[in-house]
């Protein structure tokens, strides 16, 4: 009796052990969003479904903790040398995926190649003038103006190795002319914690664990995942339901109205958190007569009464409550508050006043309204669509008759940035984390220089504005911060924008998953624990 | 109207019970969706009316629901049930023009290659051939996505209903076109035609007055069963986002936005639009059914 | 025999020209490749760099008259979503449709044919009523929302059969197949059942309807009279004469059943041409979007080639001459 309680005594143990060491063995998370990135190049395409998956694999000089504040990535230290000049002192030891060692040629490499134009990252590098080696492991940048922001832009620059990409003719970023394609396309060699085992394009892309990175000394980077099986399903519903029956470990964009459903499913949880994105709606304010609309002989948007009217018109709370299901951070700004530069006090909405709005379109000379073409995303954003289709109910309620054009982004991008349009709305994400990437693209008058206005499809212009602008490129501490709250209090006055809010971002995942959540909507799964 | 009630039809008709519910359920269907201005409790396009507060409101039974929305509200806070009378019109519209479409183009062009013969019979049947292989649901994303490009986006939304209705009526012309082309064959050689041309009548007149009403019955049957294939082949199209504009939704259209709702609990936004569409398109199904075996007496 | 093959490609040439012209024209205007290439921030001249490098600046017929020189040498492009040869996109996703869409015609001839045949025979027999029953439920109902009734039900709440994808697939040379793998045949068991429903449906009414046909023949009858056994009449007699209409139909729609994947590989995330279409509709990829619809345009004159060849064989009729009535 004794002896056979024994032998099933030794028999669990061995088990337990077995499985012990198989859990050990691989931690694999398999996860999903609806797209899928469509390169592997990483200067190529600056768009957060190829970023989700090249940032495990490449470094940038500068890294983000799971805050979005700066760290030491392949740079150890960083210092403004001249007003123009920054020097970084390169991590040593570091090697690509490939066996070369990565110094501060790589470096000087990867920015110039940032730097060609079929590169899409020019917003980061734009105000690079050169990198030079100073030795195998210092490398200066050298800015065409004083850049106080640099190292927050530097955060999205992944570095290649040269050797490998001269060997492999990528020189130069991929271009979607050539007719063969370029192999960084479908391989990679980055330094990071993951390297790239398969991909099939919409199907399944495969990365493990780069068990000699460097960062794995850190103490932060504590994740213990082996594997990464990333498998976009476009579909909302086939997303959830994979995600609900186990074939999947991890959604990135679970759809708002799911949320309750996963929150209360056994073995998963729901991490919120916001996003650094914020939606608002831009006028025309430029044309003497819109070109969607039943107003002849002059344009109703640039009465500052008709743009505070359609603003309080809006119920923002029912839609948070109801369209956002509360995933939704109310805003009367331009940007949320992890930006450099936010300001609380500007941070205050226009009440929401039916009547306040249909005085003021009686006053602006509109008492019987008029008619007007809203153009939309309708896969963009999260619930694009339904926000806009609820403002024109809205709208439409005060005498505003509006008809909703909503699309998919493709031909919604296009639309607008012929300036094809009376009234949209955007979403607005900040990578570089700094008010100026905002300013400058949204706000500022189109001038032909690079950055400045080139988001800005309602041609807003204001020379104060445009003064306010300028001073933020150079100024740097708190001088640089008064500008910006100057810039946001005139914002608030001008109106050339409704805000509307702040995306939140949930993920949906496996309770056995532990990861931080990050506002830039980027998972890094060196910091996933998997128990 | 007697004769009517004396015929073979009627009485097979009264002897289907099957038949007869599925009549009334076509019959109050078709009035629901074509009297929705007056019957719809509310009018789910008048922007103006929709409240957002009252989305998301469940059917009335469950508790929770709202007396004034009795299958309860969608996202936008619209009442579905309003939201299926319209988009039933919607549908019904869709599948009625597109099938008199195709009718009108396949009996036309049958009468014509069955009649005329020769070369004409013969490239006209060709077409019909080559189409008939293609998909109904590929022709009509081809000819939805001709216009679309050739138009622009305004415009488009516009006349989009007559595209889909173009697109699917295109697509389905050729089993008429077949079947009449058939009955005429075998009505040209017989002797009242033949006589009928003898004295001069004109082909037009012969066509009209004496070949067409003896092709008339297969047609019927043809046309109530592509009624179904034409409701559903709209509602695909808009469940691919290719079909009427989401600004006068069908009910393919409606059960594409409810099917976001599916997995959070918010059923009715689908499911009842769904029932509705199978609900229709069975009953006009088996409508046809029957129409076909009544007037088949070798019950085909 | 020969000049009957050759005028039928002959005929099949201007088809394949008017589908080119079609689906090149179909989504020259739709959506904006330009700016979904260009990501979120780019200026104006790097976007005018890149409509010339693609060639869209040039006029609509010059675009199309390279595009056709192209095609003709299997060349289509590069995808502008993926940057990767469209005909290796291709290659690769057919796989997947095809093995989707046999298993849907496998199982709608397996199952359809049976049901037909009974009812045919057993016309008043409960179960024929309930056959035909669900045979009008089946046509009635939308392909897109019995694929998602299937995953809500086996899926979600059973949690017996994976929701979407492949599962495992092996690689035979270029061909990749997913019957080798339990995963890979448990998942592809929805996606099939979903499109071949309505197939199912469709071949039931017509060998039911074929099957009462033929019954009612004076050769039946005859047979009937000479006494041989129902079941050598029914199957060797009956169902046999049906065969033929069935198996032409059956290969026509096959063609169906490739171009209404396109509805389940969207709810299944069934990684095949279908769904490489739909996502390609989505990014205005061109390239992509052109050679599927020419590649299914292939398909189908090659499939009506191949039927009419078929009948040519079986149907003597048709071998004295083409001319006359039927």
């Amino acid at each position: 009796m004794l002896r056979r309680m024994l032998c099933r005594a030794a028999v669990v143990a061995a088990l337990g052990l077995g499985l012990g060491a198989a859990a050990a063995e691989a931690r694999t998370v398999r996860w999903s969003a609806s797209g899928d990135p469509n390169t592997m190049d990483p200067h190529s395409q600056n768009v957060g479904t190829v970023t989700m998956v090249l940032q495990q694999i490449y470094d940038p000089l500068i890294s983000r903790k799971p805050d979005l504040s700066l760290e030491p990535g392949l740079a150890t230290e960083w210092r403004q040398v001249e007003p123009s000049r920054w020097r970084f002192t390169l991590r040593q030891g570091v090697r690509f995926h490939e066996g070369e060692a990565f110094t501060s040629d790589d470096v000087v490499f990867s920015i110039t190649r940032a730097l060609q134009p079929t590169s899409n990252f020019g917003i980061f590098v734009d105000t690079i003038d050169r990198a030079e080696a100073v030795d195998a492991h210092t490398v200066d940048i050298i800015t065409k103006a004083p850049d106080p922001i640099l190292p927050n832009k530097l955060a999205s620059v992944f570095m290649m190795s040269r050797s490998w990409s001269e060997r492999n003719n990528a020189a130069r970023p991929q271009n979607t002319r050539q007719r063969e394609e370029m192999h960084t396309v479908r391989n990679t060699n980055g330094t990071g914690a993951f390297r790239l085992q398969s991909r099939e394009p919409d199907v399944r892309t495969v990365l493990v664990r780069n068990n000699d990175w460097w960062g794995w000394r850190e103490p932060q980077n504590r994740g213990n995942v082996t594997e990464i099986v990333y498998r976009p399903i476009a579909s909302d519903a086939t997303r959830v339901a994979a995600l609900l029956s186990g074939e999947i470990d991890f959604v990135l964009d679970p759809p708002l109205q799911d949320l309750n459903r996963l929150r209360n499913a056994q073995g998963l949880r729901v991490l919120e958190g916001p996003e650094v994105r914020t939606l608002f709606i831009a006028f025309d304010t430029y044309r003497d007569e819109l070109l969607y609309s039943d107003v002849r002989g002059r344009n109703p948007f640039r009465d500052l009464r008709v743009r505070q009217a359609l603003y309080q018109a809006i119920d923002i709370q029912a839609i948070h409550r109801t369209t956002m299901r509360g995933q939704s951070v109310v805003t009367g700004t331009l940007f949320p508050e992890q930006v450099q530069g936010y300001a609380r006090e500007e941070d205050v909405r226009l009440p929401f006043d039916a009547n306040r709005a249909r005085a003021l379109l009686a006053e602006a000379g509109f008492p019987n309204g008029f008619e007007v073409t809203l153009d939309c995303s309708n896969n963009r954003y999260i619930n694009d669509e339904q926000i806009c289709q609820a403002i024109a109910a809205m709208w439409t309620r005060i005498g505003v008759r509006t008809r909703l054009n909503a699309m998919p982004l493709g031909p919604f991008f296009a639309k607008i940035q012929r300036d094809d349009t009376s009234v949209y709305m955007l979403g607005w994400g900040v990578p570089t984390l700094d008010a100026l990437y905002s300013f400058q693209s949204l706000l500022a008058t189109r001038n032909g220089a690079q950055g400045d206005g080139i988001w800005n499809y309602g041609r807003y212009s204001n020379p104060a504005m445009d003064a306010l602008i300028q001073r933020m490129k150079v100024e740097t501490g708190d001088q640089r911060q008064a500008t910006i709250r100057e810039a946001l209090r005139l914002y608030r006055q001008d109106l050339p924008h409704i805000p509307l809010h702040h995306q939140m971002i949930p993920w949906a995942l496996r309770a056995n998953i532990q990861m931080p959540h990050t506002a830039n909507n980027q998972p890094y799964f060196r910091w996933a624990v998997v128990n | 109207m007697k004769n009517f009630f004396d015929s073979d039809l009627w009485w097979s008709f009264t002897r289907s019970p099957v038949t007869m519910i599925s009549a009334v359920t076509a019959f109050v269907c078709i009035a629901g969706a074509v009297l929705a201005p007056l019957l719809a409790p509310h009018n789910p396009f008048d922007l103006a009316s929709l409240q957002l507060m009252d989305a998301f409101k469940p059917p009335a039974w469950t508790g929770e629901g709202d007396a004034t929305y009795p299958l309860g509200t969608d996202d936008q806070g619209r009442d579905v049930l309003s939201a299926i009378m319209y988009g039933a019109r919607v549908s019904l519209l869709v599948g009625f023009c597109a099938v008199l479409f195709s009718t009108t183009l396949g009996v036309a062009l049958g009468l014509l290659a069955g009649y005329l013969g020769g070369r004409v019979d013969a490239v006209l049947m060709r077409i019909a051939d080559i189409q008939l292989t293609f998909p109904s649901i590929l022709v009509a994303l081809l000819v939805d996505g001709v216009v679309r490009a050739a138009l622009p986006r305004d415009v488009h939304d516009q006349i989009a209903i007559f595209v889909v209705i173009f697109a699917i009526g295109i697509s389905n012309w050729p089993q008429f076109a077949r079947t009449v082309r058939g009955s005429t064959l075998v009505e040209r050689n017989k002797e009242y035609v033949q006589a009928a041309r003898v004295i001069g009548l004109s082909p037009l007149r012969i066509m009209r007055s004496h070949v067409l009403p003896n092709v008339l019955g297969p047609v019927l049957v043809i046309a109530t069963l592509n009624l179904g294939f034409a409701i559903l082949a709209e509602a695909t199209l808009s469940f691919l986002g290719v079909g009427v504009p989401p600004t006068q939704p069908s009910l393919g259209t409606l059960i594409r936005i409810g099917n976001d709702f599916l997995f959070s609990g918010e059923w009715w936004i689908t499911i009842f639009p769904g029932v509705a569409l199978i609900v229709m398109v069975l009953s006009v199904n088996l409508l046809g059914d029957w129409l076909r075996d009544a007037l088949n007496p070798k019950l085909r | 025999m020969f000049a009957f093959i050759v005028s039928r490609i002959l005929q099949a040439l201007p088809v394949m020209l008017t589908v080119s012209l079609i689906s090149f024209a179909m989504f020259a205007y739709v959506g904006d490749p330009v700016a979904i290439m260009l990501g979120q921030d780019f200026t104006e001249a790097q976007r005018q760099a890149l409509v010339q490098q693609l060639g869209l600046d040039q006029p609509f017929f010059v675009q199309f008259a390279t595009f056709l020189g192209n095609a003709v040498q299997g060349e289509f492009g590069l995808s502008y979503r993926l940057s990767r040869p469209v005909a290796e996109l291709i290659a690769e996703r057919a796989p997947a449709t095809l093995e989707l869409a046999l298993c849907a015609a496998f199982i709608a001839l397996a199952v359809g044919v049976p049901m037909g045949v009974y009812t045919g025979l057993y016309r008043h027999s409960w179960l024929s009523r309930f056959f035909l029953t669900f045979s009008l439920i089946g046509v009635s109902l939308p392909t897109f929302l019995i694929g998602i009734l299937l995953i809500l039900t086996f899926s979600v709440w059973l949690g017996w059969l994976p929701s979407f994808g492949r599962g495992d697939v092996a690689r035979l040379g270029w061909w990749s197949t997913g019957f080798l793998s339990w995963s890979g045949i448990k998942a592809l068991i929805l996606p099939a059942i979903t499109l071949g429903l309505f197939q199912l449906t469709l071949i039931m009414r017509l060998v039911r309807s074929e099957m009462l046909e033929v019954l009612r023949t004076d050769y039946i009858k005859f047979a009937r009279a000479r006494g041989l056994p129902n079941r050598m009449v029914h199957f060797g007699h009956a169902l046999k004469n049906t065969l033929v209409p069935v198996i032409t139909i059956a290969g026509l729609q096959l063609g169906a059943i490739i171009a209404f994947a396109i509805v389940t590989e969207t709810v299944f995330q069934w990684p095949g041409m279908g769904l490489l279409f739909i996502q390609s509709v989505g990014a205005a990829d061109i390239p992509v979007m052109a050679a599927y619809l020419m590649l299914i345009a292939a398909v189908f004159v090659t499939i009506n080639l191949i039927v009419d060849l078929l009948y040519y064989a079986v149907d003597p009729r048709l071998r004295i001459g083409r001319g006359g009535g039927h």
